[in-house]
């Protein structure tokens, strides 16, 4: 008996509620047990109409109807089990859904009606047109209280005012509501069939005060407020029903849950005229917005049909693919992301004198991330820039100069000379040249595809040295400073520069055979012995084998100068003087050439293979693998880093490229440990002028008094006898 | 990543430039579907992947009808195949603390350090070198749990108590709004509270118990700049660190 199928419930719970003025006394006489009830669910609503009839099968029906509604609404806990009083409780749910059956269910009903006239006697078919003239004014009277159902989805409405409205409009219907839930023996009972048409209740209802009673104590307590708010349940149900009679969404019942909570957080949440736009969605627009810049087309769209008969070459690399196979590696962005990062290039191309340029890839800061592009310029576009930037540095330079040479000057006018501290700053090691070494390519970063491109300044030795020393995050904003020991010689501009040099110098790599060397060149001797620094392409490049390449290290070769400990990739003597340095006290200079001499630093030369990279503890520094291993035919080499986290090389045939998504760090085993400050140092040197001395004690000095009073007394006592001895010697 | 919505969730998450293969992508649908209908859980998550040098562990994480019962976590080298771990347990934490690099991609490899442990031999004390294995599938287990621990985050009104005691998903959930997205304090640590004893009565007056029963992100150290919110992408989505 628990589970019936919802339609036929539904509506024969509509049809019993307006029934209800002939099914009541069927329904109090009928207590037979619903076990023969799952057979009637199907015949429910024609037999409704048989009600009348006191047939077995009606009553049958009506009561398996009210056991079900019973047993649906005793689960509440609350209620007393009483199949009049659970009836009332479903009036209250059903109470828009009333208005539905005539509604909707207007036909159907008729038919019924004409079914049911066909298949009764005579009797029946009276009784039933009295019914028919009853449902009518039933249902004119519920389109009445339909309307004053409305009402009460605003707050503050007169919801007791429409109840009693209900009760005036529809004295006969207020009849069929349960008329004393407390009651089971309902003096209704007492009036045979023929009776009922009679529809006039007024006048024969009995002890109308306990009912009505009932219905003020149930009412109240659904007009009870809840604790945490001012809301009744009653205000709630009455919004939820006329919520949803309003929207009549399909299968109401399995959304109303849903609906549920969506009509108790509109009345905490009511929705008043915005006069403003609502500020939180602009960030979102905004970013939006320059975005949709970038889509746009350079030119307009009148040159459109010209431009594409000329396909320009453009320095632009075809991201899509690369991003392609990345994505096949199980590396890289979406391909939204790829598509806008492949505008937002195209969009740097145009803007700047660009001979190539290539996606690096994406550092990942704590508030925002940054995308890099390695570009080279055109010959002779870039000096122009970097003239400038040098001559700050110099000028800069020349006042510090100056200013000590005028310190120096003020020193030695003073009496006292103030030692000297012994400590000199290690010389400067001037950076490398564009286009050389770790300056090789021009990066430009910006946070989001869409904002616009900065170019990043090139990287000094001093920064590289000291970004080996620290480890730190990436905020996002490239003035932000770097505050961390040793201190950084710059901000998080060039802060991010030194490590795409150090990442690029470590993780760039390509297949073997891809670039060659050049014809010789002069004489290695004048490098230094640092080895060919130049490359090209190789035209008769055949790609090698995807499963060579994941084989074996040696098929991998690095194509971008190691960075020697100085922070450089060529060595350059930091002792040698430079004119700059001359101009300074040359006293300095005389004194530094005693100090030890400086190795020269040698590293790898460029195209080394992999396999002859260093161990990280005993484990290869890179990791290969193949993309796919259930289809190795068309599957591409990966090749990912183990020093750098984040650094990933794909080739596949004669196409090959090197990305880099990560947070810019370098693996180690060890968590990072800062380095502790230096020890103090000495402020001067101490020797026995300065060195203090304690000072004589009491008794010593004493001693000392006496011992000096004993000698004056022994070498007086000496002259008086030497004068006693003259004076003998004069007396005689 | 809820196995069903596998897809959305990778795309939504690949800003860190991590993702799967469309291979990969393929395997993981259909075998998580066979592991929550061969285990039977309620709902099974992909929880990541641990690179190793040899191979990569998929590791995928199956839930029962309490959300908060601890979950069972499986592991696999090639997503198809699955095989489940035994739960952490704090001895593994100890045993896992000194070993250090990458993990290999064995789950049969063991990690050997040697320890001074002070050994008894009648009356003497005296310390040993001994050199101890740990297997490499209990520094997974353990590394998995602690990641958890620290950075398994859930926003708030995803889940919801009830009196009986297990934990739901809340169904009626639709999001967090773009203001209450930026706010630490719309985000739990998705384990049992330990923090929430300690709070006020004032501050636990404020709290929907059948909403607030896990520790807010607010309290974590390192506060301030190191830990953020960063709103990606022109959908209001939130990437925590």
């Amino acid at each position: 008996m628990g589970d019936s199928p919802p339609n036929p419930e539904a509506p024969s719970q509509q049809q019993s509620s307006s029934r209800r003025s002939s099914q009541v006394s069927e329904r109090q006489r009928s207590r037979e047990p619903s076990q023969s009830q799952a057979a009637f669910p199907d015949e429910g609503q024609q037999v409704l109409l048989g009600q009348q009839r006191g047939s077995r099968g009606s009553r049958l029906s009506q009561d398996f109807r009210a056991s079900q509604i019973n047993l649906r609404w005793s689960q509440g806990g609350n209620l007393p089990e009483d199949e009049n009083l659970p009836m009332y409780q479903a009036e209250e749910g059903g109470m828009g859904g009333m208005e539905y059956q005539p509604m909707s269910a207007g036909f159907p009903m008729e038919f019924q009606t004409q079914t049911y006239l066909d298949e009764s006697g005579t009797q029946a078919g009276e009784q039933a047109t009295s019914l028919m003239q009853q449902l009518q004014r039933l249902q004119q009277g519920q389109g009445g209280f339909f309307q004053q159902l409305e009402s009460p989805a605003y707050p503050g409405a007169n919801v007791l005012g429409q109840f009693s409205m209900y009760q005036r409009d529809d004295p006969q219907f207020m009849q069929n509501i349960e008329h004393g839930p407390y009651l089971r023996d309902d003096p209704a009972l007492q009036f045979s069939p023929s009776e009922l048409g009679f529809m006039n209740f007024g006048t024969e209802m009995p002890e109308p005060e306990p009912r009505e009673l009932a219905v003020q104590n149930a009412k109240a307590y659904l007009l009870q407020t809840s604790i945490n708010c001012d809301l009744s349940l009653y205000e709630h149900l009455v919004n939820l029903l006329t919520k949803i009679l309003n929207q009549r969404p399909e299968d109401p019942l399995s959304i109303l849950e849903t609906l549920n909570r969506t009509t108790q957080w509109e009345w905490f949440h009511p929705k008043m005229d915005t006069l403003r736009d609502d500020p939180e969605m602009q960030p979102t627009y905004e970013i939006a917005e320059k975005q949709k810049a970038l889509f746009s087309r350079s030119g307009g769209g009148e040159g459109e049909q010209e431009m594409e008969e000329e396909v320009v070459e453009t320095a632009v690399p075809n991201i899509m693919e690369t991003a392609f196979y990345f994505e096949q590696a199980g590396v890289g962005l979406s391909s939204v992301e790829s598509f806008r990062i492949f505008l937002a290039l195209k969009q740097l191309v145009e803007q700047q004198p660009i001979h190539t340029c290539r996606f690096w890839g994406k550092i990942l800061g704590l508030k925002r991330s940054y995308l890099v592009a390695e570009v080279e310029f055109r010959e002779g576009e870039e000096e122009a820039e970097e003239e400038e930037v040098e001559e700050l540095m110099e000028a800069g330079e020349v006042v510090e100069a100056h200013g000590e040479e005028e310190g120096e000057e003020d020193e030695e006018k003073a009496v006292d000379v103030v030692p000297k501290p012994t400590w000199k700053p290690p010389p400067v090691i001037p950076k490398e040249e564009s286009r050389t070494g770790a300056n090789k390519y021009l990066y430009f970063v910006c946070n989001e595809p869409g904002r616009p491109w900065t170019r990043l300044p090139h990287v000094t030795p001093a920064q590289i040295v000291h970004a080996r020393k620290i480890k730190k995050f990436f905020t996002g904003h490239l003035d932000a400073p770097v505050i961390s020991y040793p201190p950084f010689p710059g901000n998080e501009a060039n802060y991010l520069r030194a490590q795409i040099a150090r990442i690029s110098a470590a993780t760039h790599i390509s297949p073997l055979g891809f670039y060659q060397f050049g014809e010789e060149e002069g004489d290695e001797e004048e490098e230094g012995g640092a080895g060919r620094d130049s490359f090209e392409e190789n035209p008769d490049f055949e790609g090698i084998p995807v499963l060579e390449m994941v084989d074996s290290m040696a098929n991998w070769v690095h194509h971008m100068q190691h960075i020697l400990p100085q922070g450089r990739c060529t060595w350059v003597n930091p002792l040698q003087k430079s004119e700059e340095e001359e101009e300074l006290g040359e006293e300095e200079e005389k004194a530094d050439e005693g100090m030890e001499e400086v190795e020269q630093e040698v590293g790898p030369p460029l195209l080394t293979p992999l396999s002859e990279d260093a161990e990280i503890m005993h484990l290869s520094p890179w990791t290969t693998r193949l993309s796919c291993s259930l289809c190795p035919q068309y599957s591409v080499a990966v090749v990912r880093s183990n020093l750098w986290p984040g650094a990933y090389t794909y080739a596949s045939g004669k196409k090959f490229e090197n990305i880099y998504i990560g947070w810019g760090h370098k693996y180690s085993p060890d968590n990072f440990n800062p380095a502790l400050p230096a020890p103090i140092q000495q402020e001067y040197p101490s020797g026995p002028e300065i060195t203090e001395m304690s000072d004589p004690t009491v008794e010593e000095e004493q001693a000392l008094k006496a011992a000096q009073e004993q000698a004056l007394a022994a070498a007086e006592e000496e002259e008086e006898d030497e004068e006693e001895d003259e004076d003998e010697d004069l007396e005689d | 990543m809820d196995a069903e919505s596998l897809l959305l969730s990778l795309e939504l998450a690949s800003g860190s430039g991590q993702g799967l293969s469309p291979d990969r992508r393929a395997s993981l649908l259909t075998s998580l579907l066979l592991v929550k209908r061969d285990y039977r859980y309620d709902r099974v998550l992909f929880w990541g992947r641990i690179l190793g040098i040899v191979a990569d562990y998929y590791i995928a994480q199956g839930l029962s009808e309490d959300q908060l019962a601890p979950r069972k976590t499986l592991y696999s080298l090639n997503c198809t195949d699955w095989s489940l771990l035994p739960p952490a347990t704090e001895e593994m934490v100890a045993q896992i603390a000194m070993v250090k690099g990458r993990f290999m991609g064995d789950p049969s490899h063991e990690y050997e350090h040697t320890e001074l442990q002070k050994v008894n031999e009648g009356d003497k004390v005296f310390e040993e070198e001994v050199v101890v294995q740990v297997k490499e599938e209990t520094r997974l287990v353990s590394i998995i749990d602690q990641i958890d621990k620290a950075v398994a985050i859930i926003p708030r009104g995803a889940l919801f108590k009830t009196p009986f005691g297990p934990t739901n998903v809340n169904r009626t959930f639709e999001g967090l709004s773009l203001s209450e997205a930026k706010k630490l304090s719309s985000y739990f640590h998705f384990r049992e509270a330990v923090d929430l004893k300690n709070k006020t009565l004032l501050e636990k007056a404020d709290l929907d118990p059948s909403l607030d029963f896990m520790d807010s992100l607010e309290h974590d150290i390192p506060k301030g700049p190191g830990t953020g919110l960063r709103l990606v992408r022109e959908r209001p989505q939130c990437a925590g660190e």
